[in-house]
């Protein structure tokens, strides 16, 4: 066994699905996670050349469901959540009154009158109490699931395949046809007995895949079931260091990383994120928002490429001539493209796509190219 | 349980170091633990063969996906050869730490001065 448990933080329902293959744990969000099973190197590149499988189970699930459902996300959340169809989801910001960022979560409209909201681990807690805050004045029930269920992504070009060996055969057209961001019910057929799942059509590595929510009394047969059945297309399970390096390749901003309390969504670059104009009511966070876009942002998130071999990594400097224009929020050596990727976030004036500036490597300047993220798409 | 073979000398930083040859020369590489602790290895930075350098200072680095560490002259003296084999397949460093995996071979200036690293034992307390 390689973890090393401080007794604080709590485990997924898989955790010991994870001990049997030997995972080294790290604390992630208040969670004992897998950093990685063997080598993260080979769990990043199965997710992109056939299927990883990732536990999830530290994310939260909060369920809004009633009447006025719909108008209270479009009050709570920055997205305009009611011109969601049924079965979609929508990539929105839950801000402060001040338009700070306390999470960035996914919401999947299961009903009318039905939503699953999905903010980050270490975030949960914050979304839960904004929303039941903002819930105050709505006919609606806010009704925090996060310790109940367990998540499972699929994630990879293999992904639909190893669905389809367990979904149901009457299901299997839902699941070719189910659109990116979109979620549905369905069940599969296990060594175990049925499973119900709902499966969305959602990830954080740039490939195809798809996410399973169910209840945690059944998430470690499900685990066990889904790695049989990928096991002869190369169904790797992966750890939190492959879904970082996956997640930056892909482009897709970290909360802690690239997003806070104290970031705007205009310098972020989700700016489309926020519906200022689809939206005729009020929303927390209108106002600071609508001085935001006004005002401009004085830095931009921009992608960077190294023109050399050392890597940037989160909070290094970025200059031109010697002086700070940026800080770097993630960066690593890019497994995929072989050179090194980085985010940061740079004064405007450098932040046009093809503009050279330096990251300060550990007091070593080295040329860096701005570039438009995502830095790998998939083919 | 990480690997620490007897019979080489070891530095705080995670270092092994062998003992001079006919030549005066030592290899040098990182340890089994080290590699374990870092990671995939996806690029070696090595100092230049003929570059001096004094005990401790920082003359590269190793990088994984997710950190990176310094590389330190463990000895005072020259470089005489780096690995090349690095640059192909840096993965060397994790699958084999005290063999393919050496990064660099150094003429120390004083050639008794191994004896004054870690021994096998000494490491074995630090990182038990």
């Amino acid at each position: 066994m390689n973890s090393t448990d401080t007794g604080v933080s709590r485990h997924t329902a898989l955790y010991g699905e994870h001990e049997k293959l030997g995972a080294f744990f790290t604390d992630f969000g208040g969670w004992q996670m897998p950093l990685k099973y063997q080598s993260e190197l080979a769990e990043h590149k199965a997710v992109r050349e056939a299927a990883g499988l990732f536990d999830l189970s530290h994310m939260g699930e909060v369920r809004v469901t009633g009447p006025q459902a719909a108008e209270f996300l479009d009050y709570a959340l920055v997205g305009k959540l009611s011109a969601v169809t049924v079965g979609r989801a929508k990539y929105s910001l839950l801000c402060t009154e001040d338009g700070g960022i306390i999470d960035d979560l996914i919401t999947y409209r299961r009903a009318e009158d039905s939503y699953l909201v999905v903010p980050n681990a270490s975030n949960a807690p914050a979304v839960v109490a904004a929303l039941t805050e903002r819930a105050a004045q709505f006919d609606v029930e806010v009704a925090d699931q996060s310790v109940d269920t367990s998540l499972i992504a699929v994630q990879g070009p293999e992904s639909e395949a190893i669905l389809l060996w367990l979904v149901d055969a009457s299901q299997h057209q839902d699941v070719t046809e189910l659109k990116y961001y979109a979620a549905t019910d369905v069940l599969l057929n296990t060594s175990v007995g049925p499973i119900d799942v709902l499966l969305a059509r959602t990830g954080y590595t740039g490939e195809d895949g798809f996410e399973l929510y169910l209840p945690n009394a059944q998430a470690a047969a499900l685990w066990t079931v889904l790695l049989d059945a990928g096991k002869e297309v190369g169904l790797t399970p992966a750890g939190l260091a492959a879904r970082d390096s996956l997640r930056l390749e892909a482009g897709m901003p970290l909360y802690g990383n690239e997003l806070s309390l104290q970031t705007s969504p205009y310098a972020a670059g989700l700016g489309p994120v926020v519906a200022l104009a689809k939206k005729e009511g009020d929303f927390v966070g209108r106002a600071a928002l609508e001085a935001k876009k006004e005002q401009g942002a004085d830095r931009k998130l921009v992608g960077l490429t190294g023109q050399g071999r050392r890597a940037a990594r989160s909070h290094y400097p970025v200059t031109v001539d010697g002086a700070t224009i940026g800080e770097v929020t993630s960066g690593a050596p890019s497994p995929t493209l072989g050179y090194p990727i980085a985010m940061a976030y740079v004064d405007v004036a450098y932040a046009e796509p093809g503009t050279t500036v330096d990251v300060d490597l550990r007091g070593k300047p080295q040329p860096f190219d701005v570039v438009k993220p995502p830095f790998y798409k998939r083919g | 349980m990480s690997n620490i073979p007897a019979d080489l000398y070891y530095t705080a930083e995670h270092e092994w170091i062998t003992a001079p040859d006919g030549d005066g020369v030592v290899r040098v590489g990182i340890t089994d633990f080290a590699q374990d602790a870092l990671g995939d290895v996806v690029y070696a930075q090595l100092p230049e063969a003929g570059s001096s350098y004094s005990a401790s200072e920082a003359i590269g680095e190793v990088e994984s996906t997710k950190s990176v560490s310094d590389i330190f002259a463990p000895l005072q003296g020259e470089i005489v050869r780096v690995n090349d084999a690095l640059d192909a397949d840096p993965g060397l460093i994790n699958s084999d730490p005290y063999g393919g995996g050496w990064l660099m071979e150094m003429r120390p200036s004083d050639a008794d001065a191994v004896q004054g690293l870690l021994s096998a034992d000494d490491y074995s307390q630090q990182v038990g």
